[in-house]
């Protein structure tokens, strides 16, 4: 109560996530006006979620001391606690900043007769972003399920937007079957956290001391619960379902702010709740991130719908982030803070990040789809002609996705493979032997990123329009320009001051590993550990890169000017060519496809040599689906129908068994 | 000291009208006698609340007191007695099992309520703790009730007896639950009430009665 009378950053934050709250309800005063909700509701949104991102900035400055508040909800001897510090401030900063360019995209990009009326749809969004902004700052058990749960409630109505479709309402039961199994995990894991105090504050969570084999416990279930909401394999199922579902924006927030609410509360638990663990802990989340990783790079590289494509490779880099955080753990059971430092650093700032680049190209697919009504990478092409903004702002988002410099991709996947070429330094034999290789799978799917982005961006926008339909394309409004233009600068300036970003991450790590990683004494390069092993610079690498290409501009115009020739290109002899002879999505991924054959299951149809119109498909699905999932609800299937006897049809019959199991537990308790 | 046995003995003297009460609502077979006794039961019930609160000196008993009679022997009564006329109930059916073994079932769980209350009641230090094993018989009675009934209409009288002994027994053993608690559980019954009263016009007029055999024709095979 004291935090909440005199301004501070607290206070600011929980009048903005109540101005949130307020934003959505005004949506419901004229539900189907879609110039009042999307013209002035959503960019008031986008505005407090920069209210939001400047408190969380303010929590990362360096004379900020953590806050603390109760609120004046929730039962009468529960009350919700809030509290600010370092680490929420960091996530506070990644949503507000994130969130605010996909409300100003979104203000331009919903339409009126689209499923939900715009203004119910404004509730859901904006109680989605106040429940998030509320899982991070919730400082007891109690407050965190609400606001947990709330989030997962208001993303399931989001997703399921264009409910009259049976196979979205699909997606949306399977998301939120994940969500609740992992909201069990969680509630358990709660439960074993206050370590018999039955105190649901965080507070007297940090100080509970727990049975080894008790905070393993909490471990494991932190980390299936997390993971379940992160994405995590084998957990990740319902991703590749509920994103493309979504509406582009809804789909750009969860991807890029939903899934980071997990690392936030993976990290809460992992770093700040529990002391420190055994290294298999850090072993096991580092194999799981991996395998991820791995995952999610390989299955986006054979994707042909552009929003599943993204979908898994929202899958890879939570993997990335996830070894970023396993490796972290590792080095801090054996109390080598420098480099846990940097494993958790790389892992921050892929998050921000990924928070920026895949919203970005979630929104362009947003954009293309509404200038196209096509998903289907086969259906798309030469949109760079007819969507020139779109084309030029999702390749910035294309280029950082894929790691290369000077964009901020490059900075985060430099800096995790940095942690791990570090590491031969740790006091373990069997971990030495196997960190080394974690490296080289972080360089696999980093190469197979470059290489999805490819795919993704080449068919979209690179070559001949494969359909007749995409000549009559245009380009995004101005308020979608907007949100792109946000999210895009985020990319650049990050990729070309990566030191600042390091400096604010390292707020986070000082709180929670004990200490910062420097960027070494020039305010221009970047060296996490000696300037004798690695070191680099955003500014420079932009200014050279500048500089060469301005360089052979104005050589080629010098010297290679007026002797420009327009002609048809080469047409190897073949002159009856259309746009669907090119490359396709399905052909640029089948080397991908034959590479890791065994990880798909596919289902193939080739045509026989005498067809007269022959036709070729192919079907991946996960293995995970058909090896684990579908046993599991066969099972469940088969235990409800043994136990249907019971359902006699008769209320007396029912009754009389609750009788019975009350006369039964009266006798026990006796 | 005088009035304090007095008080007992009156309090011991109401909790066995409960009882009585409760065997008298498992052998009546009129809907409308069913109401009259279920009225006289929270009259007992406000009765004895309100003896409890001053014996012993706890002023919130007599809000719960209050609350009590004004919900369970006036509104409730007058939801139940509207909905009787309107859905036309005048009698129940034969119940289930028939009304002398139903009694003897009845002496039994009496007796089980008894032997199980006497450790629990040798720990309680209120002054009416010998109460608490009438209080479980009334709640095991009125569960028998519900068993044993066909209509629906009954079942919610059963129901809002089952909440009445709920309620005695806290009051014998604890003085009462705290007031929130004993609001919201008002609130409960209000609103159950309520929406049985739209489920009896559902199944009424999906069956044309409220014989909830026919519920069985609902099930999936």
């Amino acid at each position: 109560m004291s935090a909440l009378a005199t301004v501070t950053p607290l206070a600011v934050l929980l009048y903005l996530i109540a101005a949130w709250l307020l934003v959505g309800a005004l949506g419901l005063v004229q539900s189907n006006r879609i110039g009042w909700v999307a013209r002035i509701l959503f960019p008031l949104g986008a505005l407090v979620a920069l209210g939001v991102a400047g408190m969380g900035a303010l929590a990362l400055t360096a004379d900020f001391t953590a806050q603390s508040a109760l609120l004046p909800l929730g039962l009468p001897d529960l009350p919700f606690h809030v509290r600010l510090d370092a680490l929420s401030g960091f996530f506070l900063l990644l949503l507000g900043s994130a969130g605010a360019g996909i409300s100003i995209f979104a203000a331009g990009y919903f339409r009126q007769g689209e499923g939900t009326a715009p203004g119910l749809l404004c509730l859901q969004y904006h109680v989605f972003l106040a429940s998030m902004a509320m899982v991070i700052l919730a400082d007891d058990a109690y407050l965190f399920m609400v606001a947990w749960e709330t989030m997962a409630l208001s993303s399931y109505f989001l997703v399921t937007t264009q409910h009259r479709l049976p196979e979205i309402r699909r997606a949306g039961f399977l998301y939120l079957l994940m969500a609740h199994v992992g909201a069990l995990a969680l509630l358990l894991c709660f439960g074993v956290l206050h370590g018999g105090s039955w105190q649901m504050t965080f507070d007297a969570m940090r100080g509970a001391t727990l049975a080894p084999a008790w905070a393993s416990v909490a471990f494991v279930l932190a980390l299936f619960g997390f993971g379940a909401k992160a994405g995590m394999v084998p957990l990740h199922v319902w991703l590749p379902e509920a994103h493309p579902a979504a509406p582009s924006p809804v789909s750009a927030m969860m991807s890029a702010l939903m899934l980071k609410t997990a690392i936030y509360g993976l990290l809460r638990v992992s770093l700040d709740l529990l002391h420190v663990g055994p290294w298999w802990w850090g072993l096991l989340t580092l194999g799981l991130g991996l395998g991820t990783a791995l995952y999610g790079a390989i299955f986006a590289a054979v994707q042909a719908d552009m929003k599943r494509l993204l979908a898994y490779s929202s899958i890879e880099n939570i993997g990335l982030i996830l070894a970023g955080i396993g490796l972290a753990l590792v080095c801090r059971s054996f109390d080598m803070r420098l480099l846990a430092a940097l494993a958790l650093a790389a892992a921050l700032i892929h998050a921000f990040n990924h928070a920026f680049f895949k919203s970005l190209l979630f929104l362009a697919t947003g954009s293309v789809m509404h200038a196209t009504g096509e998903r289907s990478l086969g259906k798309l092409g030469g949109l760079i002609r007819r969507m020139p903004w779109v084309a030029m702002l999702a390749l910035i988002g294309s280029l950082a996705i894929a790691g290369l410099p000077p964009l901020n991709g490059f900075v985060s996947e430099w800096l995790l493979l940095q942690a791990f070429l570090q590491t031969p330094h740790i006091p373990h034999a069997f971990l030495n032997m196997i960190v080394p290789l974690g490296a080289a799978i972080v360089s696999l799917t980093a190469a197979l990123a470059g290489y999805v982005m490819v795919k993704f961006y080449g068919v979209i926008f690179l070559g001949q329009p494969r359909e007749p339909a995409l000549r009559e394309a245009h380009d995004a409004g101005a308020l979608e320009r907007l949100g792109l233009i946000w999210l895009a600068l985020g990319c650049v300036l990050i990729g070309i001051f990566p030191q600042v970003a390091l400096d604010v991450v390292g707020r986070v790590t000082l709180s929670l590993v004990g200490t910062t990683v420097q960027h070494g004494q020039s305010a221009w390069w970047m060296t996490p550990v000696a300037s004798n092993r690695a070191s680099y610079s955003g500014l420079w690498l932009w200014l050279g890169l500048l500089l060469v290409i301005g360089a052979t501009f104005v050589l080629v115009r010098l010297f290679h000017h007026g002797r420009l020739r327009r002609t048809p290109p080469w047409d190897c002899g073949y002159p009856w060519q259309t746009p669907r002879m090119q490359d396709t999505a399905e052909g640029f991924g089948q080397p991908i496809r034959h590479l890791f054959g065994p990880v798909f299951r596919q289902q193939r149809e080739l045509p026989l040599p005498s067809d007269l119109q022959p036709r070729y498909s192919v079907l991946i699905s996960d293995r995970f689906w058909h090896a684990l999932y579908l046993p599991l609800a066969r099972l469940t299937r088969r235990i409800a129908d043994s136990l249907a006897f019971l359902q006699g049809g008769r209320l007396s019959i029912y009754l009389l068994y609750s009788f019975v199991t009350l006369i039964f537990l009266l006798v026990c308790v006796q | 000291m005088a009035t304090m046995n007095l008080a007992t003995q009156l309090l011991q003297m109401l909790a066995g009208a409960l009882l009585l009460i409760s065997f008298a609502m498992l052998a009546e077979r009129r809907s409308r006698r069913l109401v009259t006794l279920l009225v006289w039961q929270g009259v007992v019930l406000v009765a004895s609340t309100a003896l409890v609160a001053a014996t012993a000196h706890q002023s919130h008993l007599y809000y719960s007191a209050a609350l009590t009679l004004l919900l369970k022997v006036g509104l409730l009564p007058w939801i139940l007695l509207r909905l009787m006329r309107k859905l036309g109930i005048e009698r129940d059916n034969e119940p289930l099992v028939n009304v002398p073994t139903l009694m003897l079932v009845g002496l039994v769980l009496v007796i089980f309520a008894f032997g199980l209350a006497q450790p629990v009641s040798a720990l309680a230090t209120t002054i009416i703790r010998r109460t608490l094993g009438i209080a479980l018989a009334v709640v095991l009675l009125a569960f028998l009730m519900i068993l044993a009934r066909r209509k629906a209409f009954t079942q919610v009288i059963g129901f809002l007896a089952l909440e009445n002994g709920l309620f005695f027994a806290a009051t014998s053993t604890t003085y009462g639950m705290p007031l929130v608690v004993e609001l919201g559980i008002a609130l409960d019954l209000l609103v159950g009430v309520f929406i049985f009263g739209i489920f009896f016009f559902q199944i009424s007029e999906q069956f044309d009665s409220l014989d909830l055999q026919h519920l069985e024709s609902l099930k999936e095979d």
